[in-house]
């Protein structure tokens, strides 16, 4: 209403203004969809947990706008319904690492990818023993340690492909908004 | 849109993250205590995606077929003489096998051997592995007016794959063996001794409850009991492989690698599904024991 005096956006921008806002949570959706089709790779049930606490990850530190905390919520949610865990694991421990990312990010986007990759291996780590620990007390069982570690060392080792996939799609995103 | 001022907003902003977590923590409860909508929730969901996740199994399952292809050439010589070496084998085998089913035909007709009534069975496609890291499940794409029900038995070519757990319109959802949840009664082939084969989230389930005086031995097969009604007894589950000092089982079944699956109605009622616990309770007393 206050803008009033600039000139009207045409409707083809704003629906490019909106799917590039909607790209990052709804490339998380294929991402995760695509992953549960039985391609026979190996540990191909933690693939999907790794991808996408990679995706939040990013998105929350470089692109905070397209990745909210409610989405981040709906995302854990479609997350907890697709897979066969505990509901609201996800939905629990991606609310924590958006929240920690969003705290740290005016001095973590600042440092290098290698800074940047080594605080996500710290919460990947603290994130897959946060979730064998809640899921140990929800079933109450006493789990093998190593599903929890395999999950803990693909999210670290896929990292910087992930990485390098989303900085692409950022560019592109930030260099689009700009024209 | 509501206007705020903007000390509102932040104050709003700032309350947002703390209340979606508050509200994690009641998904978490509420999905512990009722079970029930959770399923009825993600079988819906499943509904959804098993068409979508079926039309693009044909092209996928060709993929691999072809890179699966590949790796055969490779190995083509090698596999030849392998393959030769066991045709040989079986042979011997096939022989052994045709005289022990005249001999059993024989014994059967003898004793008036009553023989278990052939079950009905469907088959599926698995169209997605929708497990986690501390879930093991696949979903089958089934027809809208299918007969598959709670409780079922899965199976693919060479052994047991797992229990149907949650039913949709158009989708059902098996938990395999290896889920941490799965328990079942298992028989030792080779000493008889009963087990309970229990999940672990790995690729091999371990047994659990053998008799002291019977340890399990290496390479020897287990099979379903039919303890508990839960399963018909003999059904193939694997082999026993120590690990360290635990007995574990290799299943026979191709649990990462699960294509098309066998769902068997054996019309048996020892597992009811939870909901149906109350109902049956308040109409019908408990069946009488029959050994």
């Amino acid at each position: 209403m206050a803008m009033n005096f600039l000139p009207r956006p045409d409707p083809w921008q704003q629906l490019d203004a909106v799917a590039r806002a909607a790209f990052p949570a709804a490339g998380t959706v294929l991402g995760l969809l695509a992953l549960a089709v039985p391609l026979g790779l190996p540990e191909q049930a933690a693939l999907a947990p790794a991808f996408l606490f990679a995706s939040v990850y990013f998105w929350s530190l470089f692109r905070p706008a397209a990745m909210t905390p409610a989405l981040v919520f709906a995302l854990g949610l479609f997350a907890d319904l697709l897979g066969g865990g505990p509901l609201g694991l996800d939905v629990l421990l991606l609310l924590l690492l958006c929240a920690l990312t969003r705290r740290w990010r005016r001095t973590l986007a600042r440092q290098s990818f290698l800074v940047v990759w080594l605080v996500f291996s710290g919460f990947a780590a603290a994130g897959a023993a946060l979730a064998f620990a809640l899921t140990a007390l929800l079933t109450l069982t006493l789990l093998p340690p190593a599903p929890a570690l395999v999950e803990a060392g693909l999210a670290i080792g896929f990292y910087p492909l992930l990485a390098v996939l989303f900085t692409r799609a950022h560019r592109s995103l930030a260099a689009g908004a700009e024209r | 849109m509501i206007r705020l001022s903007i000390p509102a907003r932040q104050a709003l902003a700032r309350l947002t993250l703390p209340l979606l977590i508050a509200g994690a923590f009641a998904l978490l409860l509420l999905g512990k205590a009722d079970a029930v909508l959770a399923e009825r929730v993600r079988a819906s969901l499943g509904d959804t995606l098993a068409p979508l996740y079926d039309l693009i199994a044909n092209p996928v399952a060709r993929a691999r077929a072809a890179v699966a292809e590949a790796g055969h050439l490779v190995s083509l010589v090698g596999e030849n003489a392998a393959l030769r070496a066991e045709n040989a084998r079986l042979r011997q085998w096939q022989a052994v096998a045709l005289t022990l089913e005249a001999e059993n035909a024989t014994l059967r007709a003898n004793l008036h051997w009553i023989p278990d009534p052939a079950a009905a069975y469907v088959t599926a496609r698995v169209v997605a592995d929708t497990g986690g890291v501390y879930a093991r499940s696949v979903l089958l794409a089934v027809g809208p007016h299918h007969a598959i029900a709670k409780g079922q038995v899965a199976l693919d070519d060479s052994g047991l794959v797992g229990r149907i757990t949650e039913i949709g319109s158009r989708s059902a959802r098996v938990m395999l063996i290896t889920d941490l949840n799965s328990r079942i009664p298992v028989t030792l082939a080779h000493s008889r001794a009963r087990a309970i084969l229990a999940g672990t989230n790995g690729a091999l389930p371990r047994l659990l409850f053998w008799p002291e005086d019977t340890p399990p031995e290496e390479g020897e097969q287990v099979v379903t009991s039919g303890e508990a009604n839960a399963f018909p007894a003999g059904l193939p589950v694997g082999y026993v492989h120590y690990v360290g000092a635990a007995p574990m089982v290799t299943p026979a079944a191709r649990l990462g690698r699960l294509d098309v699956v066998r769902v068997f109605d054996y019309h048996l009622a020892g597992v009811p599904p939870p909901e149906a616990g109350e109902r049956r309770a308040a109409t019908s007393a408990p069946a009488p024991y029959e050994p």
